[in-house]
């Protein structure tokens, strides 16, 4: 029974959250993999991609809330969402006709590019700030929960509890049908073959015959696609705020890194490691160990390795120790 | 009205000389268009002076020389070797932590509550680190090997935490409301210049090591996130900087005011010159700072420009321009960019201690990303990469318009909106949305300059 106790409370704290988190990271740092393995630069307006995807979806679910339209218990956003994708698709692709095509055809370094984007995410987040203002917005409805730790109680009749939320629901779910669409795609489809191909080697794929133009589009459009859903999860499951996106950059950066820059599975991979070790690390064991050790040998610490302050410093630690011993990255990506 | 005339008139200058084909003249002469950039800054801020006040005018100069400085160490990074640093905010904040740390009073019932313990924490941080790299460096791979390292980790994490808990509360306690901190050595403030370089420098020296040589977007993540775990430091560890409760009143290398007003001879001199004492003595401080800071960014700037045309500056350039034939020719690549790469930050660490200085304050949260990195990109950018010149004149010039764009937005969003009715939603939110304008407006000039006149303001030679 101890046990159980303590293995329900490590799934409340640890198992549960982390999952959520790890799959947010797991589709942004998709989405930064899929713009390095085709544009070959690491997309500093990412993050602010996903604040912008996230803020038109916003927008829709408040106009949709205003009219009464709903889809209890779900969240108004998820039928935002569509719309909020196309939004953000149409931002990015105007963002590369704009900025990006221009140093694709110079051939630029892609230092030049990273510039770029860093001015991209510049103008993003003024347009994020200057639409819907730089404060906490909530937009979550319908159920909260789809098991409370207090029905969990009940059913159970354990000390602890574990509750689910709707968010997390929602998050696990979408990630696992996006994540299985985006490698039907990648593999199945011709358009999905020749992105691989030309990712893996540009002259050989223009050789035979691949756009490039084409190719660059729907990598955008995917890069989007991703950046909508995981900046809306994120919203849905914590809140809205223009600067946490901005934060969340590292994070998803590191978890691409440590799959590997321009590999998919490894972005999925970093992202769950990423958010795993940020949760552990920053969790207070004191009452799990409490469960398993007799009571006299209880910790009168709360037995934390690091204050959640510093969850950024576990992702930054991670990329270091990457950088280290594995520059490639777990599932070894490419190299410039 | 007349500062947006102001404005749309340098606004003018800039293109020509960004772009002198674009509206259909030919180019000056390189020396005549630098100086005379130069002489348009300085009129703007005479023109500030007479206009709003000599105060503001003098205060927009200080943070001006400061950037200037930022982006010169910026510039040393990108602009003498291609490196990437996007995490100067980080650096900068280090400069501000030495401004604490030299010149703070110590707060003496905190070092007897505490200082011991963190003293044995930190030895302890230094014993598990070094443990850790013996065991990886002296034992075969192997997944013993992995355990051991693992072990030896989380033992020291929790050891030292067994030691540091109690000593940060125990600092933390000491009259918590003003102190609650080791406080400082309580030396001259001037003396935090150089130590922030310094702590910048190792910072850079230990991301560097780690993350140079490899793919080059690797270095400027790795910048990235130190920032951020920089900046986190200082805003949650309270012993040390007072965390968000903010460090006030450090000492100023120049006259207070207030002393200023009361000796005669400064009395004297202001009724000399006609002007009212309580004003002029402020003007006096500000002139203060502004001649230390000139001083620091001439020495700086001549530092830069004679490392620049000496065989290690070429050498520098050559690398840039190719690391394969500059590594062909015997050049130890990875070794330079490190170096080069130590050297900005400590220029930007003594920026950061300076800015602490003017501010008289350590205030942690007050460090953006958006303010302390990418402004002084877009400084640099426009400036003219590899061009030192070119950078302190982009310090200059964008942290003018970083300053009076405020003034000229919502001057803009007024007429734009005054057709609308008062009580207008949108015409609201359009007002209440100005101070996001100038975010938007350096991502757009950063953009229109790396497209259009990618050598800057003032291109390198």
């Amino acid at each position: 029974m101890e046990l159980l106790n303590a293995f329900i409370l490590l799934s409340n704290f640890v198992l549960v959250p982390a999952i959520a988190y790890g799959s947010q990271l797991a589709l942004g740092a998709l989405g930064v993999t899929l713009i390095y393995g085709i544009l070959r630069f690491s997309n500093f307006a990412h993050g602010d991609t996903m604040a912008f995807g996230a803020m038109v979806t916003i927008l829709f679910t408040w106009w949709f809330q205003s009219m009464g339209i709903s889809i209890d218990p779900l969240p108004t956003a998820l039928l935002a969402l569509p719309f909020g994708i196309l939004c953000c698709i149409g931002f990015v692709l105007a963002t590369d006709r704009i900025v990006y095509r221009f140093y694709r055809r110079q051939k630029a370094a892609p230092v030049i590019f990273l510039i770029a984007s860093m001015g991209v995410m510049f103008v993003t987040n003024g347009i994020v700030r200057f639409i819907i203002g730089p404060n906490d917005q909530q937009f979550a409805d319908g159920e909260r929960f789809i098991v409370k730790a207090r029905t969990f109680k009940q059913m159970t009749g354990l000390e602890e509890g574990l509750s689910f939320k709707v968010s997390q629901g929602i998050t696990v779910v979408t990630a696992i049908l996006v994540v299985i669409a985006l490698f039907w795609f990648l593999n199945r489809t011709r358009t999905g073959k020749s992105m691989r191909a030309y990712s893996d080697n540009e002259d050989l794929a223009l050789l035979s015959g691949i756009n490039p133009d084409k190719v660059v589009m729907v990598a955008w459009i995917i890069a989007a696609t991703l950046a909508t859903i995981a900046g809306t999860l994120y919203g849905l499951d914590k809140s809205f705020k223009p600067f946490t996106y901005l934060q969340l950059l590292l994070p998803i950066f590191a978890a691409a890194i440590v799959g590997g820059l321009g590999s998919p599975i490894g972005a999925i991979a970093g992202g769950f490691v990423i958010a795993f070790s940020e949760i552990m690390v920053t969790y207070a064991y004191k009452k799990f160990i409490a469960y398993l050790v007799p009571e006299s040998w209880e910790p009168d610490t709360l037995v934390q390795l690091l204050s959640t302050d510093y969850k950024f410093a576990v992702s930054f630690m991670i990329l270091l120790l990457v950088l280290l011993f594995r520059p490639t990255g777990i599932f070894a990506g490419k190299s410039v | 009205m007349i500062v947006t005339l102001l404005g749309l008139a340098c606004f003018a200058l800039l293109v020509v000389s960004l772009t002198p084909r674009l509206v259909g003249m030919a180019p000056l002469p390189d020396r005549i268009r630098n100086v005379s950039l130069f002489a348009i800054m300085a009129l703007l801020i005479t023109i500030v002076g007479l206009i709003q006040s000599w105060n503001v005018a003098l205060a927009l100069l200080n943070l001006c020389l400061i950037s200037s400085i930022m982006a010169l160490g910026v510039n040393i990074q990108w602009g003498y070797a291609g490196l990437l640093n996007v995490g100067i905010m980080g650096f900068a904040a280090l400069g501000g932590v030495a401004a604490v740390l030299i010149s703070a009073d110590p707060v003496a019932d905190a070092w007897a509550a505490g200082a011991l313990g963190i003293f044995v924490s930190f030895i302890l941080a230094v014993v598990t680190v070094m443990a850790a790299i013996y065991t990886y460096r002296n034992i075969a791979p192997s997944m013993a090997r992995n355990l051991a390292l693992f072990a030896i980790i989380v033992i020291g994490l929790v050891v030292i935490r067994y030691f540091y808990g109690p000593a940060r509360d125990a600092i933390e306690d000491v009259n918590p409301a003003s102190e609650g901190y080791l406080g400082g050595l309580g030396l001259p403030i001037i003396l935090a210049w150089p130590v922030g370089g310094v702590f910048a420098g190792l910072a850079a020296w230990v991301i560097g090591k780690t993350a140079l040589g490899l793919r080059s977007d690797y270095l400027a993540i790795a910048t990235l996130g130190i920032a951020e775990i920089i900046v986190a430091i200082i805003k949650h560890e309270d012993w040390l900087t007072r965390g968000v409760k903010n460090v006030s009143g450090l000492p100023r290398p120049v006259p207070y005011e207030i002393d200023l007003q009361q000796s005669q001879w400064f009395v004297d001199l202001a009724t000399r010159l006609g002007q009212d004492p309580a004003l002029s003595s402020s003007v006096f401080v500000k002139l203060c700072y502004a001649i230390l800071f000139a001083i620091v960014l001439l020495a700086v700037l001549w530092l830069s420009e004679r490392a620049l045309n000496s065989p290690w500056g070429r050498m520098m350039r050559a690398i840039r321009d190719n690391e394969v034939s500059a590594n062909a020719m015997g050049k130890d690549v990875v070794a330079r960019h490190l170096q080069v790469f130590v050297l900005g930050s400590i220029v930007v660490g003594i920026a950061g201690a300076m800015l602490t200085t003017l501010d008289g304050q350590l205030t942690p949260g007050a460090y953006q990303p958006l303010r302390f990195t990418f402004l002084i990109w877009v400084m640099v950018i426009l400036g003219g990469s590899g061009n030192n010149w070119g950078a302190v004149l982009g310090g200059f010039v964008v942290w003018f318009f970083w300053i009076q764009a405020e003034p000229i937005g919502s001057w803009l969003m007024e007429t734009i909106t005054s057709g609308m009715a008062e009580d207008n939603a949108l015409r609201i939110h359009l007002l209440n949305s100005t101070a996001h304008m100038r975010l938007m407006t350096m991502g757009i000039i950063l953009l229109l300059v790396l497209r259009f006149s990618p050598r800057g303001l003032i291109p390198e030679k």
